[in-house]
């Protein structure tokens, strides 16, 4: 090799190196914090020298936090449950039934994920306290759909197009009613489409922050987003870093992992998504 | 009464006419062939009368009923798929019992007829499989076997044999026609663009060309009397050659047309006379092709293969005078 | 038109039957409350008595309000000088958040199309930062970029870049620039993984005809790549922008009652629950919905043009 690719080579491995300290780095450093506490927080290090268990022991101590992470888990599931149920018969109907207005119904569902959730947040706030659900978590269940479903609807739409029609009509000549031909004969075909889509969808739910903030006003109802923005010390000046880090490595661990081992789903998940068909 | 009735059927797709037309009637346990090139209509007559796609105009009868509006399951018609159409995540078991279930028959039923297929068509040790795990052939015949379970009054192919290699079709096509032995009372209409298959499976032919029917009858009798050009040059392989202007004129037609078989080769004398440009042994025939000034093409002979003729040789060709075809401008035949 | 059949009967009736409990779930949860919150933007409603508000026409986008004595002004949304500074800053953000993560995104995705020894590791880990939550993402950020214990100030101060600490998400001059290098961080991998979906789609032969040519790397990526991957690239651009114009979650916990990073979200929230000015928060929201659908419709409309006037 000449010394000119070992310059190339070297430049790209640098490079690549950049590119994987700058991905990681700030979660190594949120979880080195964790494990610090009291004063040794405040000395800055980027190698660990303590390992303190004590920040995560706190955030579980009065059991809020543990609640807030079941608030989460709870919403989140729910509305990925729910919006999966809406979405598989409406896909259906969007990729393989032919009718008048298919095209514009799709753009007109579509856009609505478009919307800034601030615009229906007054809207929003009224609806949810008509209907008594203030401060509850079935008010985010509720409202979260505005995002989850035309995502899953879109997604599963795509890929349903894509399922052979010969096979549909062999289930049509055999008596089947779409209903049937939907649980029998599609879902089952689709259920890698349908983990996929779910994962993201419940991503997306578990970080939203804005409706969580607004519609939740006690500790016990809010989910982990709010929950660690609130985290504050007893004054001003006493910004319990060490907790937030603690909390915020508890939430985020499952999620880095879930993404990890899951990744080649998500990647096409999202760029079925976005890559317009 | 017939059991497959068409009046006047026409389809358009938009405002495409993608059929214009079709009149005809299938008797009970008759095997009849669709056949025609690409784009003739065939598989979108097969799909009409399978209830996949609505009829524009006309009315499509069966057993005397007509229905027009009837849901596929209801018309007692099954279907088999040119790529099988097996649900993927299902055994062949399944697969076949898929349909019974959806009529509601009992466990005990289906188990006996799903049995019965199995057997006639010697698919039982692969009931518990999945589609994946067998070979083409396996595939077709599962296929057989799902629409034979639901006992149709009439059965549908619409080319299962083009997804299979040239091995496997001559095989297969010879178990369809057992089957259509076995199943002497089932009606079954198949549409193909071989018209070999055709000719041999078929008890009736109807030829089909752009979405017009043109002509319907007995194998040999299209082979014999094609009721017009377009048949003529369909049926039979190799084609027919058809030769215009003077030497067709002087035979009283605008096309003449003479088959293969039909034609004398001699190196020594002959009513036209042409170079050969190719030979084809094949074996059993070999195919000389001879041009001439008569046509644009080469003219195509069938001579037996023992004789020997070397390309490039001055050759004279002449037909049975029986065995000729006439047709007029608009590719009518030409009696008399 | 002839009548339909039985089976396309049944299956358009069953697809509307299918439609419809997702059409009614998003009516309720997007239609009637964009529309609410349109209508409040006309009244004067506040957070304790929607029932009671008032029509009270254009009032809180812009009126005269007259003193009495022959002098006036005008007062309103679209001559109030925070809302004008919010949507400023919301464009700027926008602006350079959707250049840099496209710039960075796009050297992601290139690296990643190579072939080279640990390339799903390097997969793996670009992904981890869209996989941690915005508001986490905030507070670690918030922690590195901390005045006095941040890292960041301690490597720069270290490698001599600064020679004081500053105070990044406090300062008026910086705390822009902290929420923006934020957003980039986190939401390069998306755009890096739609760049990449887009480069995959190109074949190997192209390239391989290039190097047959002589074609240098730069040449083939400007001449070969770039144009190839532009489709995917605009479409990317495009649901980013739109996003960033929305952005809300990151300046609120980061950067919180900073004037130089307030964005339209977090103005019009602002006015609906902190300072109880709910139809003046109700009448910024509507803007901003108003923003985000025209650049949307253009969008749609450029590429339908596109489509139509191409069509070969």
């Amino acid at each position: 090799m000449t010394a000119r690719s070992y310059l190339r080579k070297g430049g790209f491995y640098l490079l690549v190196g950049v590119i994987v300290l700058q991905a990681v780095f700030p979660f190594y450093y949120a979880i080195l914090t964790s494990l610090e506490s009291g004063q040794a927080i405040f000395d800055v290090n980027y190698l660990p020298h303590v390992i303190d268990l004590s920040n995560y022991r706190a955030a579980f101590a009065n059991g809020v936090f543990g609640h807030q992470i079941l608030n989460s888990v709870f919403v989140a599931t729910l509305v990925v449950v729910l919006s999966m149920l809406l979405a598989v018969t409406a896909s259906y109907a969007l990729a393989r039934v032919p009718f008048k207005g298919r095209a514009l119904l799709l753009l007109t569902v579509l856009s609505v994920s478009m919307f800034p959730q601030i615009a229906v947040l007054s809207g929003l706030f009224e609806v949810i306290r008509m209907m008594g659900l203030f401060n509850s978590l079935w008010s985010l269940i509720f409202s979260y759909m505005i995002f989850t479903l035309p995502f899953t609807v879109w997604v599963l739409t795509t890929f349903m197009r894509k399922l052979p029609s010969e096979i549909e009509e062999a289930a049509i000549m055999d008596g089947a009613p779409p209903l049937v031909i939907i649980r029998r004969i599609f879902l089952p075909l689709l259920w890698p489409a349908m983990v996929t889509t779910g994962l993201l969808a419940f991503i997306h739910a578990w970080n939203e922050f804005l409706f969580a903030l607004t519609f939740l006003s006690t500790d016990g109802q809010r989910t982990v987003p709010v929950a660690i923005a609130l985290i504050s010390g007893r004054s001003e000046f006493e910004i319990p870093w060490g907790n937030i880090m603690a909390a915020s490595v508890i939430v985020t661990l499952p999620l880095v992992v879930l993404v990890l081992v899951f990744q080649r789903k998500i990647v096409s998940g999202l760029t079925a998504g976005a890559v317009k068909g | 009464m017939a059991t497959v009735d068409l009046r006047n059927i026409s389809k358009n797709f938009g405002t495409v006419e993608v059929l214009k037309d079709v009149s005809l009637s299938i008797e009970k346990g008759e095997f009849v062939a669709f056949v025609g090139p690409s784009g003739c209509g065939k598989s979108t007559l097969l799909r009409l009368i399978a209830g996949l796609e609505e009829i524009t105009s006309g009315d499509l009868m069966i057993e005397g009923e007509r229905v027009n509006d009837v849901l596929p399951a209801k018309r007692g018609v099954s279907m088999v798929f040119q790529s099988y159409a097996l649900y993927p995540h299902m055994s062949v078991y399944e697969n076949m019992a898929f349909g019974l279930e959806q009529a509601k028959l009992s466990k005990d039923e289906t188990a006996r007829r799903i049995a019965e297929a199995a057997q006639m068509l010697q698919i039982e040790g692969l009931l518990e499989r999945k589609p994946k795990a067998l070979s083409g052939g396996q595939r077709q015949r599962v296929a057989i076997g799902r629409a034979i379970t639901r006992q149709p009054r009439l059965f549908l192919f619409d080319e299962p044999l083009s997804n299979l290699d040239a091995a496997l079709r001559g095989e297969t096509r010879v178990e369809i026609a057992r089957l259509h032995d076995r199943l002497a009372e089932t009606t079954m209409i198949y549409v193909t663009h071989d018209q070999v298959e055709a000719m041999t499976l078929a008890d009736r032919i109807v030829v089909l060309n752009k979405g017009r029917v043109e002509q319907i009858g007995e194998p040999l009798e299209l082979y014999e009397r094609p009721a017009s050009r377009f048949v003529a040059g369909f049926i039979g392989s190799p084609k027919m050659n058809f030769l215009t202007g003077d030497a067709a004129r002087q035979h009283g037609a605008a096309t003449l047309g003479v088959r293969p078989e039909d034609l004398t080769l001699s190196a020594e004398q002959g009513l036209w006379s042409g170079k050969i440009a190719l030979t084809e042994a094949l074996g059993s025939d070999t195919f000389i092709h001879v041009d001439t000034p008569l046509s644009d093409k080469s003219i195509v002979a069938r001579v037996s293969p023992r004789e020997r003729f070397r390309h490039g040789m001055p050759v004279y060709l002449t037909p049975a005078p029986e065995r000729l075809h006439r047709f007029d401008e608009a590719g009518a035949p030409v009696r008399g | 038109m002839a009548p339909q059949s039985g089976l396309a009967r049944q299956r358009t009736r069953s697809a509307w039957a299918f439609l419809a409990p997702m059409l009614f779930v998003l009516a309720a949860v997007a239609l009637y409350p964009l529309l609410r919150t349109i209508w409040f933007g006309f009244t004067d409603a506040s957070l304790t008595s929607f029932s009671s508000a008032r029509f009270v026409g254009f009032r809180n986008y812009l009126e005269w309000l007259d003193y009495g004595d022959g002098n006036g002004e005008w007062l309103g949304l679209l001559v109030d000088g925070r809302w004008w500074s919010a949507v400023w800053n919301t464009v700027r953000f926008t602006l350079v958040s959707v250049t840099l993560e496209t710039v960075f995104g796009m050297i992601i995705a290139l690296v990643l199309n190579q072939k080279f020894a640990g390339r799903a590791v390097v997969r793996a880990a670009v992904l981890i930062p869209w996989a941690i939550p915005t508001v986490v993402s905030a507070k670690m950020w918030g922690w590195m970029l901390h005045d006095q214990f941040g890292i960041i100030n301690d490597i720069l101060m270290r490698i001599g870049l600064l020679s004081a600490p500053v105070a990044w998400t406090a300062s008026p001059d910086t705390a822009m620039a902290a929420v923006m290098m934020v957003d980039i961080w986190k939401t390069t991998p998306f755009m890096a993984l739609l760049i990449l979906a887009g480069l995959q789609m190109i074949p190997d032969d192209i390239y391989e005809a290039a190097r047959l040519d002589g074609v240098g790397p730069v040449r083939t990526f400007r001449r070969i790549t770039l144009p190839l991957v532009l489709p995917a690239v605009l479409v990317a651009v495009v649901f980013r922008a739109l996003d960033a114009l929305r952005v809300f979650d990151i300046v609120y916990v980061l950067t919180p009652n900073s004037p130089e990073t307030r964005t339209m979200s977090v103005f019009a929230r602002e006015n609906l629950f902190d300072y109880d000015k709910f139809a003046y928060g109700s009448a910024a929201s509507t803007l901003l919905f108003l923003i985000i659908a025209m650049i949307t419709i253009g969008f749609i409309y450029a590429t339908r043009m596109d489509l139509s006037g191409n069509r070969e």
